[in-house]
């Protein structure tokens, strides 16, 4: 998809474009109309040519290794059974292969409620993550390049939400859900979902350079109304930023743990994370009934569509970061 | 079990957040006074509701809560339980607060452990079961655990399970070794450093800074570090009995002879079944995690009673749950109904048992010729209830738990954890402790004082 877009947004690190598109050079629109906010403004130095470089390859090295580490014990420990879990070494196979048999009892266990999780945490992902994308994409188009009055209030207010973390706001907003009886249902985390302030940020930034406002000058002066200009025009020069704020807003979804913990009472409306963090605790207590085994293929089972959709959506995810960060 | 609060930092967030707000409301005036029909009712509208029925929400994570509830629908048809397992422990404690906070959301009936019951007793959430006649029921139970849901003048809920302490012990590993089974501290501390010096990957048990263990532990010694008197708290970690408790256990603690290895994980399991974990002082509910999650382990382990520091026989409660009624029910009596048959009702408890869900707080359960005479295999065929139902007889009475206890044990390891892990006294460890419980209950309006 990269390849379709005019180069407006050169910006893989790997593959830097030096000169043309870097430098301080503003479109003469810009200067006029939309003053980026201080700070976004990161002048990068003179591209240097990569190096190899001894020291940091091997920092590297040690990094992948990091960070490789624990993946591999879980795919390693998914292969065994409970007895195995307790009696072999953490990083070696067991005396028996028992992936199936784990993934078989994992979507089989108390009536296949891991299914039923799992389609929660979809449901959370396509309506919570998807509507956060679209109004993050509405907003901070709009923000970007319609001048109005008020436009530096809702900037300090964006601004403001993403130093708030999101678990001080949680007991907050249970309360509120209480009283207007949203809690124990899907909306009670889907809706806190819609909202991201980082993703509106990412799209306000990025828009201003994506989209030149010569070319929704020129829509209109054919005629265009605004819709048809952000419908035809504009969301495909966005599609970068948006396809990284969908990126964001499905992995902050995917892996969305305390919300949905307090929100939610009933584990038929659990999202994955909530639903193997209860497994977990079965482990615990008089009656106890420890099912590491079925916990840790869980786990494994939950991150292989996060890892699926990086693999296919890493090279936006890439061009995205960098989004802003040079100026075309 | 507050067994092992798994410090989760999230966890403890919320129940910070929460038990701070559900604290003040209790003190502000207690505002929530339940929207529930509580006037009037009595041990005959309680039959006459479960004739009736209707449905009520019951909140657990008891393995044997859906055949109890099964049985409980086919004996009264009209009443229907919505079951819930609306988290383990400390998560579902959240929950509860939340809902109480929230004055809606929480369940009809549910399970919450002896240790966190003044919390919500405090907080005025949960319905006074002696307007039901429920008092009466008093004969059915054992002391230890009837005198937990007794908080401060009120019922507060009916028993589910109790958790009188013994040793558990692996005997094959002791033989092994020519290690005698001890029968007081002292003795126990001598087979520690004998076990250890033998094999040095091997612990005489495993703590490292586990609250209700350390609590129950200042119970059998006598101590009564927390008194309780409405909202006049005060607390005292170096009283005659927390010390006696701490010359023997900083023994341990600073000759490095307890094993750090966390319970409930999957380390504490494998080293459950190899050896490496010699003894567990715990409740008597610990057979059923032995013979079900412990396999390798089968054979090897008998039980002996607690050891003692004179001789004098003398027990603690470790773990157990009651079920309660909250106030915000919206049908108290029929909560109550259920309640008497999940808690009292031989048919409820006889599934419970079966399920390996625990150890019997009903007296009629506990000495029944048929529970005393079980002679499980996994334990070579000892008579191990015979012993567990001994030491439920010497329960020491007139223990009391903070009204803040969830957030105590959540801050124990920050602070006693210390001692553990740096191998060091653990007397100034439980000062800061009691420290930190002073400065935190007078936050939360209690009058606290510290001795």
């Amino acid at each position: 998809m990269t390849a379709t877009i005019p180069a407006t947004h050169s910006g893989s690190p790997a593959a830097p474009a030096p000169g043309s598109t870097n430098g301080p050079a503003g479109t003469g629109a810009k200067a006029r109309r939309s003053r980026r906010p201080a700070g976004s403004i990161r002048r990068l130095g003179p591209h240097a040519r990569p190096r190899k470089n001894i020291v940091l390859t091997i920092v590297m090295a040690l990094f992948v290794i990091y960070s490789f580490v624990p993946l591999v014990w879980l795919i390693v420990n998914a292969t065994k059974t409970q007895g195995d879990l307790y009696s072999t070494f953490g990083l070696g196979f067991g005396h028996s292969f028992a992936l199936w048999d784990n993934i078989v009892d994992t979507f089989t266990y108390k009536d296949g409620i891991f299914v039923h999780w799992f389609g929660n945490t979809l449901l959370y992902v396509v309506v919570g993550a998807g509507g956060a994308t679209l109004l993050a994409t509405l907003a901070g188009y709009g923000l970007a390049k319609y001048a109005f009055r008020g436009r530096r209030a809702v900037f300090a207010v964006v601004i403001g939400a993403i130093a708030v973390p999101g678990t001080a706001l949680a007991v907050p907003t249970f309360l509120l859900f209480s009283q207007v009886g949203l809690t124990n249902t899907p909306w009670a985390v889907i809706l806190p979902s819609l909202i991201s302030p980082f993703g509106l940020y990412l799209v306000w930034t990025f828009a201003v350079d994506a989209v030149p406002t010569e070319v929704l000058e020129a829509a209109r002066v054919d005629g265009s109304s605004e819709i048809r200009t952000f419908f035809t025009i504009s969301l495909r020069l966005l599609m970068p930023g948006i396809v990284t704020v969908m990126l964001f807003a499905i992995v902050a979804t995917w892996n969305n743990y305390f919300l949905p913990l307090i929100m939610l009472s009933d584990p038929t409306w659990y999202p994955l994370t909530v639903g193997l963090s209860q497994w977990s605790a079965q482990a615990t207590g008089a009656g106890a009934q420890p099912i590491f085994n079925l916990v840790i293929t869980g786990s494994l089972l939950t991150i292989v569509p996060i890892v699926v959709a990086f693999l296919f959506l890493q090279r936006y995810w890439q061009s995205g970061l960098a989004a802003g960060s040079v100026k075309s | 079990m507050h067994h092992s609060t798994r410090s989760s930092a999230w966890r403890r967030v919320a129940s910070v957040a929460v038990a701070g707000a559900v604290a003040a409301a209790a003190l502000v005036g207690c505002s929530s006074s339940g929207t529930g029909s509580d006037s009037g009712s009595s041990a005959s509208d309680v039959t006459a509701t479960l004739k009736k029925g209707g449905t009520i929400t019951y909140w657990t994570w008891t393995p044997a809560a859906k055949a109890q509830v099964a049985a409980f629908e086919k004996a009264y048809p009209k009443v229907h339980v919505k079951l819930v397992n609306a988290g383990t422990n400390t998560t579902e404690y959240t929950k509860l607060q939340n809902a109480v906070k929230a004055g809606k959301g929480a369940p009809d009936v549910a399970q919450v452990e002896y240790y966190a019951l003044s919390q919500f007793a405090l907080s005025d959430s949960l319905v006074d079961l002696k307007q039901f006649g429920f008092d009466s029921l008093k004969k059915d139970y054992s002391t230890g655990p009837w005198g937990n849901v007794n908080v401060q003048g009120a019922l507060v809920g009916l028993p589910q399970d109790s958790g009188p302490m013994a040793m558990f012990y692996n005997k094959t590993e002791f033989e092994k070794y020519g290690i005698s089974v001890p029968t007081t501290w002292d003795e126990y501390v001598a087979a520690a450093k004998k076990l250890h010096a033998a094999n040095p990957d091997a612990y005489i048990t495993a703590d490292s800074g586990d609250p209700g263990f350390a609590t129950s532990m200042i119970w059998q010694a006598g101590g009564h570090p927390f008194t309780v008197d409405g909202t006049k708290v005060t607390i005292n970690l170096q009283d005659e009995g927390t010390k006696k408790f701490t010359s023997v256990w900083n023994e341990l603690v600073q000759n490095k002879l307890l094993s750090q290895t966390p319970g409930w994980t999957d380390d504490w399991y494998k080293a459950l079944g190899n050896g490496d974990i010699a003894t567990m002082i715990t409740g008597a509910w610990f057979p059923g995690i032995l013979e079900s999650s412990v396999k390798d382990g089968s054979g090897q382990w008998a039980v002996a009673p607690i050891p003692t520091y004179d001789g004098k026989a003398a027990n603690a409660e470790n773990g157990g749950s009651a079920e309660v009624v909250m106030k915000q029910s919206k049908n108290q009596a029929l909560a109550a109904g259920f309640l008497q048959w999940l808690n009292d009702s031989k048919k409820s408890v006889s599934i419970f048992i079966n399920a390996g869900g625990g150890f019997p707080s009903t007296t009629a359960d506990q000495n029944s010729s048929a529970f005393l005479n079980q002679a499980p295999e996994y334990f070579n065929g000892q008579k191990i209830n015979k012993v567990l139902v001994s030491g439920a007889k010497d329960v020491v009475s007139g223990w009391q738990y903070l009204p803040y206890e969830v957030y105590a044990n959540s801050i124990f390891s920050d602070t006693v954890g210390q001692a553990y892990s740096n191998a060091t006294s653990l007397d100034p460890a439980l000062k800061n402790w009691q420290k930190q419980l002073v400065t935190y209950g007078n936050q939360q309006g209690f009058t606290v004082k510290g001795k």
